[in-house]
């Protein structure tokens, strides 16, 4: 029986990865979350005039989610010069330290716009397992790309797909 | 039972599908997640674990799929779970499989409407949190309504109606209990238009939740509706930002209290000053007998109605994770203070990249309980008032500290290091029952290195040490990691216990691991030694014993 599961589970898998190779893109669900200041709004209404959009999950106790954002904190000047695009990092810390995200971020000098998911509400709605996992979307706000994990080095990659993006390019076929 | 699986799984595989043909669906969508970790112990000698303890269960599984379908305003789903069994350390009642997780939800720009299973907070969440926490093997979902009212931008009204999740068991009428609650919230600067371009920004909320449970006791008169309150604001002005919730419930005996008709409060406040380039922040917590479950009877990790956060700083590094914190629902008093400071770059100590400095003390103490009235022959008394508590004083009991100091620091294009020093103070007696135990001080260093090789091969490595006199002595640990961006990493790490004072526990816990990474979908590997210890995931805990052996995971997305 642990074997038919498991078999099952595999060609799921399997098709889950063909599925990711020809998905079109979904558009940001209607969930209500909070901005560092305790303000609640809807993420459908961010909105970037058209230029690309990075949603990235992290939480304080993410190391990995944590480097991640400094790689990109490190290029987004020019990235958005370049690019235009926009970066939003959630944060999933519970109410434990919701509070210490503010400080946290100011004390990093991080630069793009920080959104507080407490209760998961957002990341449950797009399906996100293991933080950290980045979303880029497109102008008309569909989801063409995301990954889970962070190497060094990836924000490179990131990047590229930003500016394929940025210029029209489709990419939801691409590794 | 196989062909059910079998079957149901099959419908998974073909909704998935659907996702490719999504074209021809218009506006719908389906996207999910998936995730299976399995474990296969061997016996292992100098751990003591022999092929009588394994006793044939040399295998344990957790998996879950779950899918959402999205058509306009309306959206449903479902998620699929299997403990077969379940991975050693997770609750033996979650072994079985089934569907603990369904819902429909209709939404609208002011209103929405979910049926089925469905998590929500209120505020800190200390009056309502339902949620689900993957890693603990917790969940306590709501099964009933939701509702939602946004009558104009600011002003937000929820409510909720059902019972919650015990593991596989289907609630009846006399078993756990229902909860109903509202919660309302206000933000004053887009309520008020004269107060919309205010530096000074005011939220505030308020909260009531109640549970009805039916009086199964024998021995005592319980109250069958129990209430709780809560009030709660968030204020900005300018750099400073406040926040603060207090909770209140009436008398609730359970197994957790031992059957006091005592009040509980709790109260949290929060206070953080951040300009760019540092952030300051302070929080003083106090909790009085505030453990609010549906269910009396009930003392697993199963049936809470309400979260009470924890306080400590919570740590990932293998030793400084050795001895974490669990929240004391009866009683706990505690503040915690940090400071974020990037140094400037091109200064002297900042250097070219400029340099991170985080400096956290938290500390949390018992309360202060004294007996109430002449009645009661001792604090906490079965049947009684339980004790009465003095607001303002802090008891005299440790239950943990921790000082932490971390300098982040990049040195060059290729090279970046984190320091860390930890001291930390661990009631072993109260947070793990260790009774008559000492608390244990350990002083625990750690170093962590990455070194870019290339712009996508990258190691990283790691020395720790703890040292403390007390528990199992001291630790050290290393670790090397190899990674190549965007897909791979393998990992080598080692846990010795070098300072016990036990010859035959002076052992080395290592592992290795290996993973793929493709896009959301992820795969790793490891073999080795865990070692025994606590796993805890905001303040909730659950106990993780020592095992030997493989462990796989894998999860995606789509």
């Amino acid at each position: 029986m642990k074997k038919i599961i498991i078999l099952s589970l595999a060609l799921l898998m399997g098709g889950m990865l063909a599925a990711q190779e020809t998905k079109q893109g979904n558009k940001l669900p209607s969930v209500n979350i909070k901005t560092l200041e305790g303000e609640t709004f809807n993420i459908q209404n961010i909105d970037n005039d058209g230029n690309p959009i990075l949603i990235s999950f992290w939480a304080l106790w993410c190391k990995p989610c944590k480097k991640e954002l400094d790689a990109y904190n490190d290029n987004y000047e020019d990235w958005q010069e370049e690019t235009g695009v926009k970066i939003y990092a959630v944060s999933i810390d519970d109410a434990r330290s919701t509070a210490k995200v503010l400080p946290f971020v100011n004390g990093k000098s991080w630069e793009f716009d920080v959104l507080l998911d407490p209760n998961g509400d957002l990341k449950r709605a797009l399906s996100v397992n293991m933080i950290p996992h980045t979303f880029i979307l497109d102008g008309e706000g569909n989801i063409v790309y995301q990954h889970t994990s962070y190497y060094e080095g990836l924000e490179d990659e990131i990047f590229e797909l930003v500016e394929k993006v940025a210029a029209g390019e489709d990419i939801s076929g691409k590794h | 039972m196989i062909k059910r699986i079998f079957s149901t799984l099959a419908i998974i595989l073909a909704l998935s599908s659907m996702s490719v043909a999504q074209g021809f669906l218009g506006k719908s969508e389906v996207h999910g997640s998936f995730e299976v970790d399995g474990m296969y112990y061997h016996a292992d000698d100098e751990l003591g674990i022999t092929e009588e303890d394994i006793n044939g269960q040399t295998f344990g599984f957790n998996g879950f799929a779950d899918i959402i379908y999205t058509l306009d305003n309306f959206s449903a789903g479902f998620r699929y779970e299997a403990y077969l069994p379940p991975i050693a350390g997770f609750e033996r009642s979650l072994e079985g499989q089934g569907f603990p997780y369904l819902w429909a939800s209709y939404t609208t720009d002011k209103f929405s409407f979910t049926i089925g299973n469905f998590y929500e907070q209120f505020g800190n969440g200390l009056t309502l949190r339902t949620y689900q926490e993957w890693t603990l093997g917790y969940d306590n979902s709501l099964n009933g309504a939701r509702v939602t009212f946004e009558p104009v931008k600011g002003l937000l009204f929820k409510g909720v109606y059902g019972t919650q999740r015990y593991f596989w068991s289907k609630w009846e009428k006399n078993g756990r209990g229902i909860v109903k609650g509202i919660d309302g919230e206000i933000n004053l600067n887009d309520v008020f238009s004269g107060m919309s371009d205010s530096k000074f920004r005011l939220i505030l909320g308020g909260s009531a939740v109640s549970k009805y449970q039916s009086d199964q006791s024998l021995k005592y008169k319980m109250p069958t509706n129990v209430a709780s309150f809560a009030g709660r604001f968030n204020m900005g002005i300018g750099k400073f930002n406040f926040s603060s919730e207090y909770a209140y419930k009436i008398n609730d005996p359970s197994a957790i209290n031992k059957y006091i008709y005592k009040p509980g409060d709790a109260f949290i406040f929060s206070g953080s000053y951040s300009t760019k380039g540092l952030g300051i922040y302070a929080q003083f917590k106090r909790i009085d007998n505030m453990s609010f479950k549906s269910d009396e009877a009930v003392t697993s990790n199963a049936l809470d109605i309400n979260f009470l956060p924890p306080l400590i700083e919570a740590h990932t590094y293998m030793l400084a994770a050795m001895y974490p914190y669990a929240t004391q629902p009866n009683g706990e008093m505690g503040f915690q203070f940090e400071v974020t400071y990037k140094v400037p770059k091109k200064s002297k100590l900042g250097g070219k990249y400029g340099m991170g400095i985080t400096v956290n003390y938290s500390q949390m103490n018992s309360i202060v309980k004294e007996i109430p009235n002449d009645t009661v022959a001792y604090v906490g008394q079965p049947g009684t008032m339980g004790w009465k508590s003095d607001f303002f004083k802090f008891g005299d009991e440790i239950y943990n500290r921790d000082l932490t100091i971390e300098v982040n620091k990049k040195f060059s294009r290729k090279f970046k290091s984190i320091f860390k020093y930890i001291y930390q103070e661990y009631n072993i007696d109260v947070m793990q029952g260790h009774t008559g135990d000492p608390n244990i001080k350990a002083n625990i260093g750690i170093i962590d290195m990455t070194y870019k090789i290339t712009s996508k091969k990258s190691i990283r490595w790691e020395l720790q040490g703890l040292w403390t006199k007390e528990d199992k002595g001291d630790w050290a640990a290393a670790l090397i990691e190899y990674t190549v961006s965007p897909h791979w990493f393998i990992t080598i790490a080692d846990q010795y216990n070098y300072g016990n004072k036990h010859a035959y526990e002076r052992i080395h816990y290592y592992t290795g691991s290996f993973g793929y990474t493709l896009k959301t979908t992820r795969f790793a590997l490891t073999y080795g030694r865990q070692r025994e210890g606590v796993v805890c995931v905001g303040g909730v805990c659950r106990q993780v014993p020592a095992s030997s052996g493989f462990y796989v995971t894998i999860s995606s997305s789509f």
